[in-house]
């Protein structure tokens, strides 16, 4: 039975999708580096995935804030099982347009956790991947990054600006044929979205995302809509001509 | 109020018939939970949710708080050698299965020892409700199988409890309802079989006698037992019905089945699809599944003889907009069988069929809570689509003829019993009131006289 199973570090592993992610890494076998803010909610999660079937479960405290200390994170998930299979990024918060329109302090800290500090970490692991010449990367951006919208444009353009980021590393690695698998989802009812009406055709379970996830990783696809109706929705948000789109609330 | 509860008008129970509002919390980890406990406010009292699987009002509290468990949904040990699994209270037995019922090459492996008709319900929510399946007579109640359980109290302590510490908390937490505190974890001993696949027999037999002496030619060998009965049928044909029983079948493997339903009812229709009719052609089909045989024998994974009511994800909403109300009895040995011709006659007059009646009878293993539903006797469930007071009225005479003939109700599918039947059905009450944790009640105890009526609802303000 032991097929052993692939070697994955989850950034962000405490998030929803990232633990529903993660037990269907366990039920696969899969060896786990669990990495997150919070060292009890990371033992509580190991101790789970453990019983779930994961193989082996390491966890590293860390601080995705703190730029100066992501080299040494990349290492360390690298550490436990000698390198990765697969890196996924999970981290990111959801930041409130109000409050950081005219507030360049809670502006800059959505774009550095949303952005800056994600993108870092990527190139930090495509450098390890592309020395190994194999593995996957994948990084949870959002379909708000598709199009700049005035409800939602510090978050938008932070995670649009990951995407990008994306395409150009997965240009840079598609030679040493490493993938690098863009994952957008919609709305999904976790904590980050809890103080909005969840509920409706619209909203999707952080458990459907995630298999849609290990579906796109196992595939190596490029960009991932979750679930597919975002692909439609997007086609058209982005299709929308200007006169209309500035007379629309979006 | 606790400052994090939402406004939710979807919590309901399964039976849909109570609709209200709710304030909701959903604490993420252990201690979340317990802190929750301890914040709320004298006289706004709350009750812990699971999955929403009881029928009536166990876990309802409107205009009141609704403590969440799903979001309690970590494992926190396994061991394989003993099968002695550590969990939190909002972990399903759907993911039980799926963790710990990996079968071995040689078919055996560890397996939950009860299981009711649904896999989708926390352990929080078997324990409170004290669970039975349909090897009740042999293994009892779910709570049987607690080795020890963590309990938050408004007081802000944390228990544990099993039948060595905290023995009386322990015996009025199984089967408690919820009342005593906040299930955190629970430590279960699993169980090891020979082969996860069932041998079953289906049998059809003619009339009640039958299932009786059916039933007591099966008590040997057969550790899974249940029937369904025809309810339209009347006459010397009363309670004929489909004698099902089964056993593990050593060296044949079983995969654990899905986490989630397979295919599910997207909407529910205006109308109830369950009526006169539809009710009528599933009886008179059910009866010929069999075709010709009378007896039918096979070896199958456990999920579709364990979990029949999981084929359908969401079949409530079958029921239409006005739902269901479950009627589920235990009366004693002696006397029983006329107490349960007298139940199916009742029902066969009233006209107002049911689709899934079971029949099955319960054996000597003790429950060990203080309100647990199982005890010695024979017991009968089904349901009916709520039409108003001809349904009300119905129920209200099949509890007379259960609770006169020393008999009790479930309260897990319970959403209309007087307190007076409560409490002559469960005569350890006094006992059991004396554990009730103060900030804890829920639209089932104030209806049956446990709680201080004044309490909770939204009623007034």
């Amino acid at each position: 039975m032991s097929t052993q199973g692939r070697r994955v570090a989850i950034f962000g592993a405490t998030s929803e999708i990232a633990v529903a992610f993660g037990r269907l890494c366990a039920e696969a076998h899969d060896r786990l580096v669990l990495v997150g803010r919070d060292p009890e909610a990371l033992e509580r999660l190991a101790a789970d995935l453990k019983v779930r079937g994961a193989d082996a479960v390491a966890i590293l405290p860390a601080d995705f804030n703190h730029i100066d200390g992501l080299s040494e994170m990349a290492q360390e998930s690298w550490a436990p099982f000698a390198g990765l299979d697969l890196a996924l990024v999970a981290y990111g918060t959801l930041p409130d347009q109000k409050a950081a329109t005219g507030n360049p302090a809670v502006a800059a800290a959505a774009l550095h956790i949303n952005f800056v500090s994600p993108a870092l970490l990527c190139d930090l692991l495509a450098a390890r991947f592309e020395a190994a010449k194999a593995g996957t990367l994948a990084v949870i951006t959002s379909v708000a990054g598709d199009r700049g919208r005035q409800s939602n444009y510090v978050y938008g353009a932070a995670k649009g600006g990951l995407q990008l980021y994306l395409e150009g590393l997965r240009h840079r690695l598609w030679a040493a044929g490493v993938r690098v698998v863009d994952i957008r989802p919609g709305f999904v009812a976790t904590r980050m979205t809890a103080h909005l009406p969840q509920g409706g055709p619209l909203w999707a379970t952080p458990e459907r995302v995630a298999a849609d996830m290990d579906k796109a990783i196992r595939r190596g696809s490029a960009v991932l809509y979750t679930p597919w109706f975002w692909r439609i929705i997007l086609l058209i948000v982005r299709a929308l001509p200007r006169p209309l789109f500035h007379r629309s609330k979006l | 109020m606790p400052h994090s509860a939402r406004t939710s008008l979807s919590h309901t129970s399964w039976g849909n018939v109570i609709r209200a509002e709710h304030q909701v919390v959903s604490p993420d980890q252990p201690y979340a939970a317990a802190r929750v406990l301890t914040e709320i406010p004298a006289g706004r009292p709350a009750i812990a949710y699971g999955c929403g699987r009881s029928y009536g009002d166990v876990a309802l509290n409107p205009g009141g708080l609704l403590i969440e468990t799903r979001r309690l949904d970590c494992f926190i040990s396994f061991d394989a050698e003993k099968g002695l699994l550590t969990c939190e209270s909002g972990v399903t037995l759907a993911e039980i299965l799926r963790a710990t019922s990996v079968p071995a090459k040689d078919g055996s492996g560890w397996l939950l020892p009860v299981v009711p008709g649904t896999r989708f319900v926390t352990v929080g929510g078997a324990i409170a409700n004290d669970v039975h399946g349909k090897n009740a007579h042999v293994f009892g109640s779910f709570g049987c199988h607690v080795e020890s359980l963590d309990l938050a109290r408004s007081d802000g302590r944390i228990l544990t409890c099993s039948a060595q510490n905290n023995a009386e908390l322990f015996a009025a937490t199984v089967g408690g309802l919820g009342l005593t505190g906040l299930i955190l974890r629970a430590t279960l001993r699993l169980r090891r079989v020979e082969g996860l696949a069932l041998e079953t027999e289906e049998i059809r037999f003619a009339r009640l006698a039958d299932f009786f002496a059916l039933d007591a030619e099966s008590a040997v060998g057969w550790e899974y037992t249940a029937a369904w009965i025809d309810c339209l049928a009347r006459g010397n044909q009363l309670g004929r019905g489909i004698y099902l029983r089964a056993r593990h079948a050593p060296g044949v493997s079983a995969p654990p089945p899905s986490l989630g339903p397979r295919r599910s009812v997207p909407i529910a229709p205006p109308l109830s699809l369950v009526n006169g009719l539809s009710v009528r052609a599933f009886n008179a089909a059910y009866w010929r599944k069999l075709g010709t045989a009378e007896r039918v024998r096979r070896v199958v994974p456990y999920e579709g003889a364990f979990f029949p009511l999981d084929a359908l994800g969401g079949w409530n909403r079958l029921y239409g907009p006005k739902g269901f109300f479950q009627f589920q009895c235990v009366v004693p040995p002696e006397g029983a069988e006329a107490a349960t011709a007298e139940l199916l006659a009742a029902i066969a007059e009233a006209g107002q069929g049911s689709m899934l009646v079971v029949l099955k009878r319960f054996g000597h293993v003790v429950s060990p809570g203080l309100l647990s539903f199982p005890m010695p006797g024979i017991t009968l469930a089904l349901d009916f689509p709520n039409a108003g007071a001809d349904t009300v009225r119905l129920m209200t005479r099949l509890e007379a003829i259960a609770v006169a003939a020393g008999g009790r109700l479930y309260p897990a599918k319970d959403a209309l019993m007087t307190a007076e039947s409560f409490a002559r059905g469960y005569p350890r009450l006094d006992r059991f009131r004396g554990h009730m944790d103060p900030a804890l009640s829920s639209a089932f105890s104030r209806r049956v006289g446990l709680s201080d009526a004044s309490d909770g609802s939204g009623e007034g303000r």
